[in-house]
């Protein structure tokens, strides 16, 4: 009993010590972002010093989930900042108007491409491309050519080798789909429906594509090729150790076969804390946070003096003809697709 | 109970004696209820109504979101009962397995069987994969065609799978519990008059057995019925669940008044489940008296197979998907670089090395200790809070009145809301104050809740009577009395609630997601950030993070159940 | 010192107990007689405050105990099924109230000191010798038989020196040779111990063996308080003469102010209650060989018991003879004849 009452007592005890108390620092600001949200501790303690602040981040939920929250709440919002937007949610979030606009002085450093929002009520922070990713062993042990088209993937030889993810429940998954729709138009269908009659696998998330049934990750699974970002190449190459000279996979970056995401910060409306939301906005554009960015989160930066990193220069490629779709028509037909999708893949 | 003053004197004295010497039976139990029913109002009722009202709109009574319902239910229903069935083919088994005989590393297999009730899905998928899989061990000794791995059936077979490997601790739990508390003076009675081993479990132990194989069938099935991540990661996208329904309404198909239409029908029919079982309960009340262990080695033939195949098989189902775990923590399964299609294949410690080694100099790098403190912290507040929680609703549920009969449902109400409803409802009432750490023991003890309860309640209403009288003229204040009697003979029935919530924590993963603050993941958390990057070092230091998962649940179920309280050292 | 004043108690609406006053003093045995659902044992459970009654009071030494929870009465009981702790063992359970007394007035959660545990140690070893189960210490309660586990529960219930102890049927579960060494037992550990004590049954081999006054329980009410003697020689009702194993009690009808008409003959009385004409009335024949009344009575049955025969006859009288008479035959009895209320 005495021992059972102490066991209990102490477990108390050093959970609430551990149990870190709230700081309310006086200039704290605070920003709402997705889990896949990651950036260097330096990078955040040069902006601490430099403003006298203090900066929380919140994480709750991919990035649908997260921009859902910051609607529910516009009117008390959870943060001053919201990052991680993309252009296949950026029309509901401007729709929604949960932005104030900030012309920031550090839009000049920003290639037009990604100014997607001329209100300026969403900024561009970075991009991505979604692409298939290859297994390079697989493709060179059996001599296979890879494929360069969409058309390609249906043909019989690679049947059975591609795994991508449900659009429905993935933003990799979504953003294939757009691509296909945006080669293929109104016949994008019928052209998944021979995909899977190729013996595509459809599975629910990235995760499970890349590390369960891609062959070419730690996985092993049975697919070499997987729907997954430009920048994985290098990634591979970046998380082994020991780091070896080639990496194990490649995207295909042929026309079209590739959808570029865009990541956009806002101001929250309502926000407390205007100003010094301002001047972190500011230095996310910044050469700073740019180039501290890519091997944080494995994206480019929309900064043009941002420098790549090595790893990235090496062995990642950024396609030079991604699919093309606005971003407004992928906010009118965005679910239509997705179910229609649902439905055809039955 | 009594309280009719009829006119007699000294009706003065009899009311103070109310107030004073024993609190008058229905302020006692308010007393009782007060804390868990605030607990619940303020946690769950209010968050969820408030995003309910939000949400529900007239907009969603549409011919095809009724069918989508419709179909949707069907298949949900379908899945858990033939989930919660099958689970019991293999839970029965084992829980008599476990509360009946003595054997060879017992606690550590029963320590295994509780393990993947807190692994992460992620986890859990990959480690099937490792057996089931295509390059698993399964299809290595039972080779099956591509046509029949990418078929429905065998998906749909995969989850079954999936929930009876999670489900089973449950079983074992409630119902072994149960099973050890079991008089075996009745069974030999029967025995007596002429029953054989069949009749003795079909007429005495399992009518007896009722009220915990009940809970453990409601507990089973709720958790199937509102299954989510194992519909999504191993079914193939090919079936959803209310519960995923929902998550894709409101996350990636926003459309709010279908998934409030979608919670409301699951939360009805939580309740539905609730009440049937509640009253299915109040029909028997078992006294099994508590009694001291009564397992021991198995003696005859019929004994000795019935052990070694039931040992085999949780040996086989648990360990063996488990077991890819640390294995692959330590194994380098990478494409040597340049030379063409050689995979090496080598035993690594890297994966551990790198936990410690903060690459890119994140601001979120947590080292593996500290993700391990803060699982285990949150855990042990999950327990403590479920527990003071728990053991006065079981108490007074253990005699329920009127008013039991009408809180019991309720209670079982949270296992039924998805859980990004009340993810968003927490957002829209909490606010900013949800950067409170608080808030991830709260939401898992709103999960751990019914669990706590319903493993204290039938150990409760067993304890006769007669001993907490017979302390309490021997001096014993009501305290007293639980400390000295209930709670020793509840120490079972209390470690396994307690387990429960320690498991119920470590593993939580979708509200831990929406309320951790960055800084201080738990392990899933962390597991989960390593799956969602590119990379063998990732994959790697997943596969080791949850081998550490794996290994510090087992040691502290191990050390939670050698917790023997020293007054019951020979219980 | 305990003192009860017109408890009332129903149950289910109907009166269980009406009007029940009685006291204890220092050294006394009481005993409450009553059948199965008298409410015999929900006054014990009354006194012991785990049930309260709906008005009179429970007094100690003048202090009424309505605001006394049961665990500071510090008053002993005993169950009938022993209600031990079955995860303690033997001396964790004699110990139990002892260590409950220790830690209150410790005032702390655990923890006692070595004089306090010493103390202990050597109460429970003396309880032990008491009941006779040196050397049972460590033992599971599961163990032991029916006997030793009542003189667990009794040495439990002396153990922290009760100002009165409790006994509700105590022995009802365990066989008559057991019952009378126990009961022998416990009468001379209650005269050693000079502790108050009441206790309940329906059996009144017990009551006789261990009480210093018993107390008949009928429909309620208390209908006799006397000595064993007392009670025994003038039961006063025809239900306290059975209860007593007085079988021979009849129904009769008063004919005239003296004289009663049964079924085996009129008899003339001389009762302390005046009865008047036509009212029925029990009588308790009593076979004695000075009695002034003889009956005659049809042999039904004939029983050996001991060194007699123990004859049944057609009226449902029981008498006892030397020499066993043939069945049918009709004998002649000597009786003394004696009202009951």
């Amino acid at each position: 009993m005495k021992s059972t009452f102490y066991f209990l007592l102490f477990t108390f005890l050093i959970t609430s010590c551990a149990t870190p108390a709230t700081s309310v620092a006086p200039q704290t600001i605070t920003v709402l972002t997705h889990d896949s949200f990651a950036i260097g501790e330096e990078t955040i303690k040069a902006f601490e010093a430099d403003n006298n602040a203090k900066v929380v981040f919140l994480q709750s939920g991919d990035a649908g989930a997260v921009l859902n929250q910051a609607i529910l709440t516009k009117d008390a919002p959870l943060a001053d900042i919201l990052f991680g937007v993309d252009n296949t949610f950026l029309s509901r979030a401007l729709d929604a108007d949960i932005f104030e606009t900030y012309q920031s002085p550090m839009l000049t450093e920003i290639a037009d491409e990604f100014k997607l929002d001329s209100s300026n009520r969403a900024l561009p922070v970075d991009y991505g491309d979604v692409c298939i990713n290859y297994d390079k062993n697989y493709f060179a042990e059996k001599d296979l050519v890879v494929p360069q088209s969409f058309e390609d993937l249906a043909k019989p030889e690679y049947k059975d080798l591609l795994v991508v993810e449900n659009p429905a429940t993935s933003s990799p998954g979504l953003a294939f789909l757009l691509a296909t729709r945006a080669h293929f138009g109104d016949d994008y269908l019928t052209y998944w429906k021979s995909l899977k009659a190729n013996g595509a696998v459809v599975v629910d998330g990235w995760e499970t594509a890349y590390y369960t049934n891609f062959s070419a990750s730690s996985g092993k699974g049975d697919q070499p090729m997987v729907v997954s970002y430009a920048s994985s190449p290098a990634a591979e190459v970046f998380f082994a150790s020991p780091p070896p000279a080639e990496s194990p996979t490649a995207s295909i970056v042929a026309k079209d076969m590739c959808f570029r995401q865009i990541e956009f910060v806002g101001i929250l409306k309502n926000t407390q804390n205007k100003l010094l939301a301002q001047k972190f906005v500011d230095f996310m554009l910044s050469q700073k946070f740019q180039e501290d960015m890519p091997l944080n989160m494995f994206v480019y930066p929309t900064n043009k003096n941002a420098k790549l990193p090595d790893v990235f220069v090496k062995f990642a490629q950024i396609p030079e003809n991604p699919a093309a779709l606005s971003y407004s028509e992928i906010a009118t037909n965005r679910d239509t697709w997705i179910e229609a999708w649902t439905q055809a893949m039955k | 109970m009594q309280n009719k003053n009829l006119n007699h004197g000294g009706t003065e004295t009899r009311r103070k004696s109310i107030l004073r010497a024993s609190v008058s039976p229905w302020f006692f139990r308010v007393l009782l209820w007060l804390a868990p029913i605030l607990f619940l109002l303020s946690f769950f009722f209010l968050p969820l109504s408030r995003i309910m009202i939000l949400a529900f709109n007239t907009s969603a009574f549409t011919k095809t979101n009724f069918q989508l319902i419709l179909s949707t239910l069907s298949f949900t229903f379908y899945q858990a009962t033939l989930s919660t069935i099958l689970t019991f083919v293999l839970g029965l088994p084992s829980a008599v397995l476990f509360s009946r005989f003595n054997f060879r590393g017992k606690p550590l297999l029963r320590a295994l069987t509780a393990v993947p009730f807190m692994l992460p899905t992620v986890v859990v998928a990959s480690s099937f994969n490792a057996l089931f899989g295509n390059h698993g061990l399964f299809s290595f000794l039972f080779p099956l065609s591509p046509e029949f791995t990418t078929s429905k059936t065998f998906y749909f077979l995969l989850i079954l799978l999936a929930h009876i490997f999670y489900n089973t601790t449950i079983v074992i739990r409630i119902v072994g519990n149960a099973l050890s508390r079991f008089d075996p003076k009745l069974e030999a009675a029967a025995r007596s008059l002429g029953a054989d081993t069949f009749h003795v479990w079909k007429n005495i132990t399992l009518p007896l057995l009722r009220p915990s194989l009940l809970a453990a069938a409601l507990l089973v099935f709720m958790f199937d019925f509102t299954s989510f991540g194992v519909i999504l990661l191993l079914g193939g996208s090919n079936f959803s669940t209310l519960e995923v329904e929902i998550y894709l309404r409101v996350l990636k198909l926003p459309n709010l008044p279908l998934a409030a239409l979608l919670s409301i029908v699951q939360l009805i029919f939580t309740l539905i489940f609730s009440i049937l079982y509640t009253r299915t309960i109040n029909q028997i009340t078992t006294q099994t008296a508590p009694r001291f262990s009564i397992s021991k080695p198995p003696k005859s033939f019929r004994e000795r197979t019935f052990v070694f195949t039931v040992y085999c098989l949780l040996f086989t189902f648990f360990l063996l998907p488990l077991l890819s775990l640390p294995i692959r923590s330590f194994t380098r399964l990478e494409a040597d670089r340049g030379q063409r299609g050689e995979v090496q294949y080598g035993f690594t410690t890297d994966y551990y090395k790198e936990l410690f080694i903060n690459r890119r100099g994140s601001l979120f790098y947590v080292p593996p200790i500290q993700a391990a403190a803060n699982s285990l912290g949150y855990a042990s507040l999950t327990v403590l809070l479920s527990l003071a929680l728990g053991y006065p609703a079981a108490y007074a549920l253990a005699k329920p009145t009127r008013l039991e009969k009408f809180l019991d449902p309720l209670i079982m109400l949270p296992l039924g809301a998805s859980a990004v409803m009340l993810g968003l409802g927490f957002i829209i009432s909490f606010g900013r104050s949800l950067a409170s750490p608080w808030f991830v023991p709260i939401a898992h003890t709103l999960v751990a809740l019914p669990f706590v309860i319903r493993t204290l309640q039938p150990a409760l209403a067993s304890i006769p009577e007669r001993l907490r009288q017979a302390a309490s003229t021997l001096g014993a204040s009501p305290f007293r009395v639980w400390q000295t009697v209930d709670f020793p003979i509840l120490s079972r029935a209390t470690l396994s609630a307690a387990t429960f919530a320690f498991t119920v924590s470590l593993g939580e993963f979708g509200a831990t997601l929406l309320l951790t603050r960055p800084e201080y993941p738990t392990i899933p958390i962390a597991i989960q950030r390593f799956l969602s990057q590119p990379g063998g070092l990732n994959f790697g230091q997943a596969m080791a993070m949850a081998t550490l998962l794996m290994l510090l649940t087992t040691l502290a179920i191990l050390i939670i159940e050698k917790l023997r309280l020293p007054n019951s050292g020979e219980f | 010192m305990l003192e009860i004043r017109d408890i009332f108690k129903s149950y289910e609406n109907k009166p269980l107990l009406r009007g029940i006053s009685f006291s204890v003093s220092q050294g006394e045995t009481i005993c409450l007689l009553g059948a199965s659902g008298s409410g015999k044992s929900t006054l014990l459970r009354m006194i012991a405050g785990l049930e309260f009654p709906e008005s009179g009071q429970i007094l100690f030494n003048k202090i009424d105990l309505a605001q006394t929870p049961p665990h500071a009465r510090d008053f002993g009981l005993v169950f009938q099924d022993y209600g031990l702790f079955p995860h303690l063992n033997i001396f964790d359970n004699v110990a139990f109230g002892l260590k409950m007394k220790i830690m209150e007035s410790n005032s702390s959660l655990f923890g006692m000191s070595r004089q306090q545990a010493v103390g202990l140690q050597r109460r429970v070893a003396e309880m032990m010798d008491l009941v006779n189960l040196q050397g049972f210490e460590k033992r599971k309660v599961t163990d032991l038989s029916g006997g030793e586990q009542q003189r667990v529960a009794l040495a439990r219930a002396l153990a922290p020196s009760p100002r009165l102890l409790m006994f509700d049927e105590p022995l009802g579960a365990l066989d008559k040779s057991l019952k009378e060494d126990l009961l022998n037992q416990l009468r001379a550990i209650l005269h050693k111990t000079k502790i108050p004590a009441i206790y309940v049954t329906h059996d009144q081999d017990e009551a006789f063996t261990i009480a210093d006054r018993i107390l008949f329980l009928h429909d309620g009410e208390i209908i006799r308080d006397g000595t064993p003697d007392e009670v025994w020689t003038k039961p006063n009702s025809a239900w306290a003469a059975r209860m007593l194993g007085m079988g021979n009690v009849i129904e009769g009808v008063v004919t005239s102010p003296n004289k009663v008409k049964t079924e085996v003959g009129i008899f003339t009385l001389n009762c302390r209650h005046k009865h008047s004409k036509g009212e029925k009335i029990s009588l308790l024949l009593k076979q004695s060989e000075e009695g002034v009344d003889e009956i005659k009575l049809k042999v039904e049955d004939v029983l050996f018991n001991r060194d007699q025969f123990q004859v049944k006859t057609k009226n449902g009288l029981v008498i006892h003879m030397k020499d066993a008479p043939k069945i049918g035959q009709i004998i002649r009895v000597k009786v003394q004849v004696e009202c009951l209320a």
